[in-house]
């Protein structure tokens, strides 16, 4: 499961701050979403569900899209390392 | 079952010094949802994507924004549309309407202008490759031929004789106007007296009626004050006829080379910002023709070969996304469905492209590949936009001029060009490419038709 | 004495290595003894300093960028005025003069008050423009060259000897010693500022700069000139003192009068052996050293707000001579919630 480090610090207006780093971000509303559920641990398949309910997307676009976003969260380093199986 | 949201990729930016954030951009993206009034999904839709679409009401009204600032600077301003800019037949035929004559650079732009009904008399001939047939044909129609070097002037007076015609003709000036590169492979030049030699050997054969001169300093110049330089030039040969021969030309043709609000690679602010507008050219040119020696009723007519900047911004290319991916190196490519097969243009412009949908105000940097399986697919390499998606559409602006006369049959075929008229109906002006279109002038020997063995 | 309230937006707060020269202008105004300035800061990105700047700052808004159009930049000052209310607006950056040239008659139009050179003033001192400026006013410039391909360069530094000055059309600024630095500064210059950049003869001898106003009818509204003390590896002054240079003051008189510049305006000269000046660059702006002309009697910014507003100025006759100013580096301590706020909202 993808497990995000827990003091990565979300603001309201989508700003983020990395303390391991000292790198700031900022997300798009959709990414915020995101951003939220994978903090919460909440797992793909779960997300997934929720996205596909809410907005008119395609399940294989939303697929590559979550995808590359949890690449680039490992490469800002906001992610704990995988587990490996 | 409510609506679900519209979707946007999810993404996370790291904030950088010497980076625009992202409010810094956001005003620049206002989504272009409709054409003149129609909508841009309908569009394609219907016609399908990629789609040329171009303003009827964008070309008349910066038809007579430019007649307005040169009439009201001086007395006698005729248009010459540019065929080789646009030559859709709609297209011309709209600057017929508005009282253009043709202004054509080869046999094929001339039969085309002949069958689109413009009076021959009023049809320009210019161009370095002119045909013995060409030139013929537009003698004996009474056509304004432009010689642009000597041996057109040498067959133009064997064909006077032997058509027992006074053809019409007048020389394109090349000269130095302090911009660089000076245009000198066309014509005559000015400063070391090609021209004066030019216009001797017309006046004394007695066989050719020297009706004006004609110059074309160079492509999208910045600078009007080389239109002034070259004006300035021209009336001084004039005025040397009528000193020498007591001949009196009728017309000064200035020719083209206005910008359009396109943005050339490599200027730092946007052309519709920095580019000279009519007024300023308008003001470049009449002022030494005004101030000049000529009577004051005995202005020559002064005529304007400009094409790019009355069509470029009355166009507009439509496009879907193809798709998404990261480079090796992580940034951002998108993958439209217009490439430089449609866009020629985009080798020298970056051109301004409005996503047709809203977006948050979100934006990433992105190269805009073109879906032709060439490296040099190369639409913008670094726009910056919203988040766009496979399926999202866009509107890619001011490709009015040279795209659909430069555009290539390669790979894939041309799509449909349509024109919303004045009342915001949509006419397709020509129809998409078939493969019966491409295949009807090709031939297979007998021995290969069979492939089997 | 009762100061008139103005609200006064103020771009370049980038106070850094190669600082703007916002903060010094908003100083210049916040000591003023005849207005009562509020200030609007105008940002580009999230990290100039007089962004965090609130005892001297009144609110901050980012702006788009000039390359991004007028029409965008326009769309952002009409929300910003319909907030703040502004009476007048000093651009002070090289790239935005051109965008607020063009927009001076709508932002009037709106209540918005510039005090700018024309566009043909602005046009006229261009480097590119420079040596045909110099003949036109008979003002002694350096030979310089415009440059759109590097295989021009070859050409060229036949004409003119190296070393040669590498410039870029808005900044920037390299000394080539050969033609291959020549090429390579040209690579660096134009995906910076783009074509063309600008070859010109390096004269030898000592800088002297001047800031001033011109009224835009002729008239000096003020000058002080400076010779600069200590400059950084960026070619930006650390040092300078006020000098009195009575040539100075005639050729800038003369610049004034024959040009009838409106606005400020910074003269970068050189004086040769023969101690006859050459007029390098004209910067139709305030430059950052800004405030010394404050320490030294004549507030600039002030005078330029009350020019903008329509009032009489009159003349400043004297300023102190041989007074230094020296500039120093200062570490803010930045909450990251305004941090947070500039980058997210673009305004704080």
């Amino acid at each position: 499961m993808k497990k995000m480090k827990s003091n990565i610090a979300l603001s309201e207006s989508g700003f983020v701050f990395n303390p391991n780093t000292g790198e700031s971000f900022t997300l798009n509303p959709v990414g915020q979403q995101l951003f939220e559920m994978i903090r919460e641990g909440q797992d793909y398949q779960s997300i997934r569900k929720k996205f596909l309910e809410i907005y008119e997307v395609e399940d294989s676009i939303f697929e590559k899209d979550y995808e590359d976003f949890v690449h680039l969260l490992h490469s800002y380093q906001m992610m704990e390392p995988d587990e490996q199986a | 079952m409510t609506a679900k949201k519209r979707y946007e990729r999810p993404a996370i930016k790291r904030l950088e010094a010497q980076m625009p954030n992202k409010f810094g951009l956001r005003t620049a993206y206002v989504p272009m949802t409709h054409v003149d009034g129609v909508a841009v999904k309908d569009l394609l839709k219907e016609h399908g994507s990629p789609l040329f679409v171009i303003s009827e009401r964008t070309i008349r009204e910066k038809y007579q924004e430019a007649k307005q600032a040169f009439t009201n600077r001086y007395p006698r301003v005729q248009f010459a549309w540019s065929y080789k800019t646009n030559y859709l037949n709609a297209v011309c035929n709209i600057f017929h309407q508005e009282g253009s004559w043709a202004e054509v650079v080869s046999g094929f732009e001339y039969d085309k202008a002949l069958a689109n009904g413009i009076d021959p008399r009023l049809i320009i001939f210019n161009g370095p490759d002119k045909h013995e047939e060409d030139l013929r044909i537009a003698i004996l129609n009474d056509s304004l031929i432009h010689i642009d070097h000597l041996e057109e002037l040498y067959s133009i007076i064997r064909l006077a004789d032997e058509l027992s015609k006074r053809p019409r003709v007048a020389i394109r000036v090349n000269m130095d106007t302090g911009v660089f590169p000076i245009w000198d492979r066309f014509g005559f030049n000015y400063e070391n007296g090609q021209a004066w030699d030019a216009l001797n050997k017309i006046m004394r054969s007695g066989k050719l009626e020297l009706t004006g001169l004609h110059c074309h300093i160079g492509t999208f110049m910045l600078s009007p004050s080389a239109y002034g330089v070259a004006a300035l030039k021209l009336a001084d040969l004039a005025l040397g006829l009528q000193q020498r021969y007591n001949h009196e030309i009728k017309y000064i043709d200035m020719g083209g080379g206005f910008p359009s609000g396109n943005t050339l690679k490599g200027a730092f602010l946007p052309g519709t910002d920095t580019n000279p507008g009519f007024d300023a050219l308008a003001e470049a040119i009449t002022t030494p023709l005004v101030n000049s020696n000529f009577p004051a009723n005995k202005m020559p007519l002064l005529i304007l070969e400009t094409g790019r900047a009355l069509v470029d911004e009355a166009g507009y290319l439509l496009g879907t996304v193809i798709s998404n991916k990261r480079s090796s190196t992580g940034k951002r490519i998108t993958i439209i469905d217009v490439g430089v097969n449609l866009l020629f243009t985009s080798f020298w412009y970056d051109h301004k492209i409005s996503p047709a949908q809203s977006f948050s105000n979100y934006t990433e940097e992105t190269m805009l590949y073109g879906p032709l399986c060439m490296n040099i697919d190369v639409v913008r390499e670094n726009a910056v936009l919203p988040l766009l998606n496979k399926g999202d559409q866009f509107v890619i602006h001011h490709v009015g001029a040279y795209d659909m006369t430069q555009w290539m049959q390669f790979i894939t075929l041309r799509p449909r060009v349509l024109l919303i008229d004045m009342e915001g109906r949509a006419h397709i002006i020509r129809q998409r490419e078939t493969l019966e279109s491409i295949s009807q002038y090709e031939s297979v020997p007998e021995h290969l038709k069979k492939i089997a063995p | 004495m009762n100061r008139r309230k103005v609200t006064v937006a103020v771009t370049a707060l980038n106070a850094i290595d190669s600082p703007g020269p916002g903060v010094p202008v908003i100083r210049g105004l916040k000591e003023s003894e005849m207005l009562d300035v509020r200030i609007v800061g105008l940002s580009y990105e999230s990290l100039e300093p007089g962004i965090y700047m609130h005892d001297i700052v009144d609110k901050v808004y980012q702006i788009p960028y000039p390359s991004s159009g007028i029409e965008s930049l326009l769309a952002r000052i009409e929300y910003i005025h319909s907030k703040e209310n502004l009476d007048v607006i000093i651009p002070n950056f090289d790239a935005e003069l051109f965008p607020f040239i063009r927009l001076e008659e709508r932002l009037r139009a709106m209540g918005i008050r510039t005090f700018l050179p024309t566009e043909k003033q602005f046009d006229e001192r261009h480097k590119i423009n420079l040596p045909a400026f110099g003949k036109k006013y008979g003002i002694k410039v350096p030979a310089s060259e415009p440059v759109n391909d590097p295989n021009e360069i070859g050409k060229i530094s036949k004409e003119m000897k190296f070393p040669l000055l590498v410039k870029g059309k808005f900044y920037d600024a390299f000394v080539a010693f050969n033609a291959d630095q020549a090429r390579e500064y040209f690579h660096k210059v134009s995906a910076k500022w783009g074509l063309p950049i600008i070859l010109q003869e390096y004269v030898k001898g000592i800088e002297y700069n001047v800031i001033g106003l011109g009224d835009g009818k002729g008239n000096r509204i003020a000058a002080v000139p400076i010779r600069k003390q200590y400059i950084t590896d960026k070619g930006k002054a650390w040092g300078g003192i006020s000098v009195g240079d009575e040539k100075m003051l005639a050729l800038t008189d003369h610049f004034i009068q024959s040009t009838k510049w409106r606005g400020p305006f910074e003269l970068e000269l050189m004086k040769d052996e023969k101690n006859e000046f050459s007029l390098l660059e004209i910067n139709p702006r305030i430059p950052a050293w800004v405030y010394l002309s404050v320490g030294v009697g004549q507030n600039i910014p002030e005078a330029l707000v009350r020019l903008a507003l329509g009032e009489k100025v009159d003349a400043f006759s004297h300023y102190e001579i041989g007074k230094m100013f020296i500039r120093y580096s200062w570490d803010m301590i930045v909450d990251l919630k305004d941090y947070q706020q500039i980058a997210t909202y673009g305004e704080l």
